[in-house]
């Protein structure tokens, strides 16, 4: 199961409802949000895919069970022209190198869980950004602390936050998975 | 404004006769880029359906009036929506029934000729994916070869004629296509002939065709003689019909040749593929008339819309008959293939009789381009 903020029922339509159906979803979600699609039409997973491209949204991944297609995709958001506010930051390409010496090293994935699910840097600890607080006491104040999420946003406000809350060593990985070449993992099949 | 439905065979006979048609596909890029109706007067434009969900506005000026306009896609439900808009806009246009689906399956049979001793033959054209088949009728007998998968269309058509179906023959293992040749042999009690080195895998009962193999039809003198020509694949046979028709298989197209990597073994089989081309068909005549199992793009076809040409033409014009140099010949076939055509393992696979899906998986595997040829 992944956990999505809305689950839109597409089943046995056939094309152009899935996506008519899809559209209508998605304007009343937040942006960031994550629709998940069962539709079994099969021509769905093309047509979603070419869509979300054309209007922006994010098109995270498609679960095959069954007879059943979940697709995911995620809202698209303005994340990208806030300005980063957190001081320490890392690029990818160092984090990637710094895992390669030590498979320990802390990595905080703060994306949705339906993002992290389809492609994650394999230690990466699934933690999405509102379930934070959540997290709070499981993690060593102490240690390193790598943050990533898609674009080096969402990342930055969790840093901050975690060093409000004491954390005294947490790393704003930029920009983030969105352009990461790095060994990666998925928790579907 | 009223939406009319337009038949995939009514597009068929507009591709044939040449007609303009403006047809608005719209499926999604990569389908639409993969293979899309094509046609010497047939326009098409590509917008996805998706992107006209709020209104059909934008593209209005792309929409000709002094034309018939057709609406395409996948299956037919966005064409019709897409439709429905354009007619609200005060346009007169139609969408193909069932269709990209349909336009895939359709056959158009074409009647190549009459045969010396009574009896005829018939091309039977699939214009949406390039396959063709062929119907050799006598005396209350008839051969099918290299049938496509939909088999009631043969079966339906020997009804029509009043004629009894007694042999099915593939000149070789398909690649690009699922053939519908074991199906119409067991529902007619047909014998299925089959190249045996083609057949290494084959989970059923054939009967192995092989060169020098003669095959009567009716009971004229139609002989179907076997001429082994590998290079496609190793168990490729060409046909000999009535003296006078040369069933090339994908051996020789009208434009192009076969192309020899399907099974995965192109370095192997360049030789076989060139000896096939540059002596044993040198050996025949050149007024045999050359009926291959492949064309590649409209311009092939006849005006009546067969696809037939004879083989001394093409030893004058087929660009892949004229390369004299043998390295270059197999730098050609090997060095500049096109992508392979979808599917094509386990379309191979479902003609071994190895794996069996279902309709609507069949259907999937075969959509698009076949791509059986180099040119």
């Amino acid at each position: 199961m992944i956990k999505t903020d809305l689950v839109l029922d597409a089943k046995g339509l056939a094309c152009p409802m899935p996506i008519v159906k899809t559209k209508k979803a998605m304007s009343g979600l937040d942006s960031g949000e994550i629709l998940e699609i069962q539709a079994t039409d099969k021509g769905s997973t093309a047509d979603l895919k070419a869509w979300a491209q054309s209007t922006g949204h994010r098109y995270l991944g498609t679960v095959e069970e069954g007879n059943v297609l979940k697709h995911y995709l995620r809202k698209s958001s303005e994340e990208e022209k806030e300005e980063k506010k957190h001081p320490n930051v890392m690029k990818n390409e160092e984090l990637e190198q710094k895992i390669d010496a030590n498979q320990d090293t802390v990595v905080l994935d703060v994306r949705e869980a339906a993002e992290y699910a389809f492609s994650h840097i394999p230690n990466a600890k699934s933690v999405p950004l509102g379930e934070l607080d959540e997290y709070l006491n499981e993690l060593d104040k102490e240690s390193e602390i790598h943050v990533v999420c898609q674009t080096g946003n969402r990342s930055d406000f969790a840093a901050q936050k975690l060093t409000a809350a004491g954390f005294k060593q947490v790393i704003n990985i930029v920009p983030g998975m969105s352009e990461w070449t790095g060994p990666t993992g998925k928790s579907v099949n | 404004m009223s939406v009319k439905e337009m038949t995939a065979k009514e597009v068929a006979k507009k591709v044939i006769n040449k007609d303009e048609l403006f047809i608005l596909d719209v499926r999604n890029e990569s389908d639409f880029n993969d293979w899309k109706i094509e046609g010497e007067n047939i326009e098409v434009f590509n917008t996805p359906y998706f992107d006209l969900l709020d209104g059909v506005e934008e593209i209005l000026d792309k929409i000709p009036t002094d034309r018939e306009v057709l609406v395409v896609c996948a299956k037919e439900g966005s064409s019709n929506m897409i439709a429905e808009m354009l007619s609200d806009e005060g346009f007169t246009v139609s969408y193909l029934k069932d269709g990209m689906k349909a336009w895939s399956e359709h056959l158009e049979p074409v009647k190549i000729g009459d045969l010396t001793n009574g009896g005829e033959i018939y091309q039977f054209v699939r214009l949406g994916k390039g396959c063709l088949s062929y119907m050799v009728v006598s005396n209350g007998e008839a051969a099918v070869i290299d049938s496509t998968r939909k088999s009631d269309i043969y079966l339906d058509f020997a009804a029509s004629l009043n004629v009894e179906i007694t042999h099915v023959f593939d000149t070789h293992l398909h690649a690009d296509h699922i053939s519908g040749g074991r199906e119409i042999a067991q529902s007619t009690n047909a014998t299925y002939w089959l190249p045996p080195k083609d057949a290494e895998e084959v989970v059923f009962e054939y009967s192995p065709l092989e060169g020098g193999n003669v095959v009567t039809i009716g009971n004229t003198d139609i002989n179907i003689n076997a001429l082994y020509s590998p290079g496609h694949t190793i168990g490729s046979t060409s046909f000999v019909i009535d003296e006078k028709y040369l069933l090339s298989g994908d051996i020789l197209f009208i434009d192009s040749i076969g192309r020899p990597d399907l099974a995965g073994l192109a370095e192997d089989w360049v030789e076989d593929l060139r000896e096939t081309l540059y002596n044993r068909y040198r050996e025949l005549s050149d007024e045999l008339i050359v009926l291959p199992a492949h064309f590649m793009i409209v311009e092939e076809l006849n005006d009546d819309g067969s696809v037939a040409k004879p083989l001394g033409t093409l030893f004058a014009e087929n660009h892949g008959l004229n390369i004299a140099d043998e390295a270059e010949f197999r730098q050609m076939v090997t060095g500049n293939l096109p992508p392979q055509p979808n599917s094509y393992q386990e379309i191979r696979e479902t003609n071994m009789g190895k794996i069996t899906p279902d309709d609507d998986k069949q259907r999937e595997m075969e959509i698009g381009p076949n791509r059986c040829a180099v040119r």
